[in-house]
């Protein structure tokens, strides 16, 4: 037989209900590609036992004829979403041992469709990192290396197992969480699509917050059907997430291969970045060159704020994280170090679950909302967001359908290459993505081609709210020019 | 603005973490570099622009005032590190 893992997820599902391969066999083939994977550490949990039972009843429903729209498709899952029974920590120390007693509503809504959980992906520590060097279990690898090279690259944080898992075919697709670029960033980095989609699309229930104003859900897969395909299944409204919308949640493969003819693209000028590598700003015009001979119409745009978004991130994220995170305090779940009184044994707890990074962002938030520097600060920071909100809703009004941007200012870097650079350094890797996640959009990163030194490149597409569908549109669009990406297997 | 190595001292005991002096130390280097950072917001006229609280325009949506769930002490303690009959032990707090 051919090699399952190759297939992509809408193959893979026609191929089951074709009935030309098992649910089993499906799930055997990743547990293989898994097992030869390790070095990539993409998984912190596999579930084999889980995987082949889940692929056994997709089978019995498949023969049944009752297949649920991912029936026996197996699936990674990132480690901030709570699994029931299985490791969810968000990849940090202070949730040791957790194993939660409930499943989130996204995972809930995968499994109902019929997917197949292989384990739980590595991810930046509470999803604070651009680079998945802050996990607790240890920095992921990226399946792709510089032509002609055997450094070990970072595959972008903080959903960075979710991308290497998808680009190195240990899942057929994994989910993801973007608060900043985290889904984005690491699918920019490994050649895979990524989308997040609009705050509200997906509930936040069971999902390990980090900043609950901008976190959400979204999948990472390996072409922008696929993508289409788990975000239908994984979006939905629900009664446990206030936030979530009650809209219907369209068919997004029926998105993809639609004609761009006559939609408007907006190129905002405030990406062009100063020192913006040229090979960047030649995949932009590649991009804008893709869409336009499509039929698109290209227009410049302007969106002033765009270079207050990443410092007004760096207030509102960190607060909502200090707020968020205060509940780790060694009695409810997780990490205890004993004290000599109670605030001894919280400050014990949480100087050793916590790892730097986490640590720098909660001290961050603490002084940005402590008594004095709110309105200075935090109070500052949410006008701020106001007005980037509104850059967009003009642009929009105006008859732009969506907007094209690169979606990293580089390809991936080497792990540990940033080990010593100022934080700052590294929270530039999401100046193109964090816009985003302040306005609350739908955003896609596709792979659009290759570095002068053979890595993978993605470009951004940004969408209206809850216009998710002329994202994949317009993914579907470039990818059909520039087709797919995979690494030369070396692990 | 900038903080010094108190400040950090009295933010970390804010926020229940625990700092050694060489943390201390390297964290306010760290802060300072992100407070610089951030300092640009003060170049935007913000005057009556009103304070983003909610990206999506949405009513509050309103459940039915009744019990949904409960009587699951052994699921809500299970993950506690230390316990006692369902009950979730710390250290003495009151004399």
């Amino acid at each position: 037989m051919t090699d399952l893992t190759a297939l992509t997820l809408a193959e893979a599902r026609d191929a089951l209900k074709a009935k030309t391969f098992t649910a089993v066999e499906l799930t055997d083939a990743y547990l293989a590609a898994m097992e030869q994977a390790r070095v990539l550490n993409a998984y912190v949990t596999e579930t084999p036992d889980t995987a082949r039972d889940m692929a056994k009843a997709s089978d019995a429903r498949i023969a049944a004829g009752k297949a649920g729209a991912l029936e026996g498709l197996p699936l990674g899952i990132k480690d901030l979403y709570a699994t029931k029974g299985v490791h969810t920590q968000a990849c940090s120390h202070i949730l040791n041992g957790f194993e939660p007693t409930y499943e989130s509503t996204v995972s809930a809504n995968l499994w109902a469709d019929g997917a197949v959980m292989l384990g739980k992906l590595n991810m930046d520590e509470f999803a604070m990192g651009s680079s998945n060097e802050t996990s607790h279990y240890g920095p992921v690898v990226n399946p792709w290396r510089r032509d002609g090279s055997e450094v070990n690259l970072v595959p972008g944080g903080s959903s960075g197992g979710s991308a290497a898992a998808v680009a190195a075919r240990l899942c057929l697709g994994a989910t993801a969480t973007d608060t900043g670029g985290s889904i984005r960033q690491p699918a920019a980095f490994t050649g895979t699509a990524g989308i997040k989609p609009t705050y509200g699309r997906c509930s936040r229930w069971g999902l390990v917050a980090f900043a609950s104003s901008l976190d959400q859900a979204g999948p990472i897969a390996r072409d922008v059907r696929d993508a289409a395909i788990l975000l239908k299944s994984m979006a939905s409204v629900d009664p446990k997430d206030t936030t979530s919308v009650d809209i219907p949640v369209p068919d997004y493969e029926a998105a993809i291969g639609r004609s761009v003819k006559g939609l408007r693209i907006g190129i905002p000028k405030e990406y062009r970045l100063d020192g913006m590598p040229a090979e960047i700003d030649a995949l932009w015009q590649k991009g804008i060159d893709i869409l336009r001979d499509a039929g698109a119409e290209i227009v410049d745009i302007s969106l002033p704020h765009t270079k207050y978004a990443l410092p007004a991130y760096y207030i509102v994220a960190p607060a909502e994280a200090s707020s968020n995170l205060a509940r780790y305090d060694g009695v409810r779940y997780g990490l205890r170090v004993p004290g000599s009184d109670i605030v001894d044994m919280y400050e014990n707890s949480r100087a050793a679950g916590f790892g730097t990074e986490v640590k720098r962002r909660i001290l961050i938030g603490t002084y940005v909302l402590s008594a004095g520097y709110y309105d200075a600060y935090y109070l500052r920071a949410q006008k701020v967001r106001t007005l980037i909100k509104r850059d967009f809703e003009t642009v929009y009004a105006a008859g732009v359908d969506a907007i094209l941007t690169p979606a990293t200012p580089s390809a991936a870097f080497g792990i540990g290459e940033k080990a010593d650079a100022d934080p700052v350094e590294m929270y530039l890797n999401d100046v193109f993505t964090v816009t985003v996640n302040m306005a609350g959009l739908p955003g896609i990163a596709v792979p659009a081609g290759l570095s002068a030194e053979g890595l993978p490149l993605g470009l951004q597409l940004i969408g209206r709210p809850f216009d998710e569908e002329t994202l994949f549109t317009l993914g579907s669009a470039i990818e059909t020019a520039v087709g797919t990406f995979s690494p030369a297997k070396w692990w | 603005m900038s903080v010094d190595t108190a400040t950090v001292r009295r933010v970390a005991r804010l926020a229940r973490i625990k700092v050694t002096d060489d943390e201390t130390e390297r964290m306010t280097n760290e802060l300072n570099s992100i407070l610089g950072f951030v300092e640009q917001l003060n170049e935007v006229d913000v005057a009556g622009v009103e304070p983003m609280t909610s990206v999506v325009s949405v009513k509050m949506r309103r459940r039915q005032d009744i019990v949904t769930d409960g009587e699951d002490a052994v699921a809500i303690t299970a993950n506690a590190p230390v316990t006692e009959d369902n009950f979730f032990l710390v250290p003495k707090v009151v004399e």
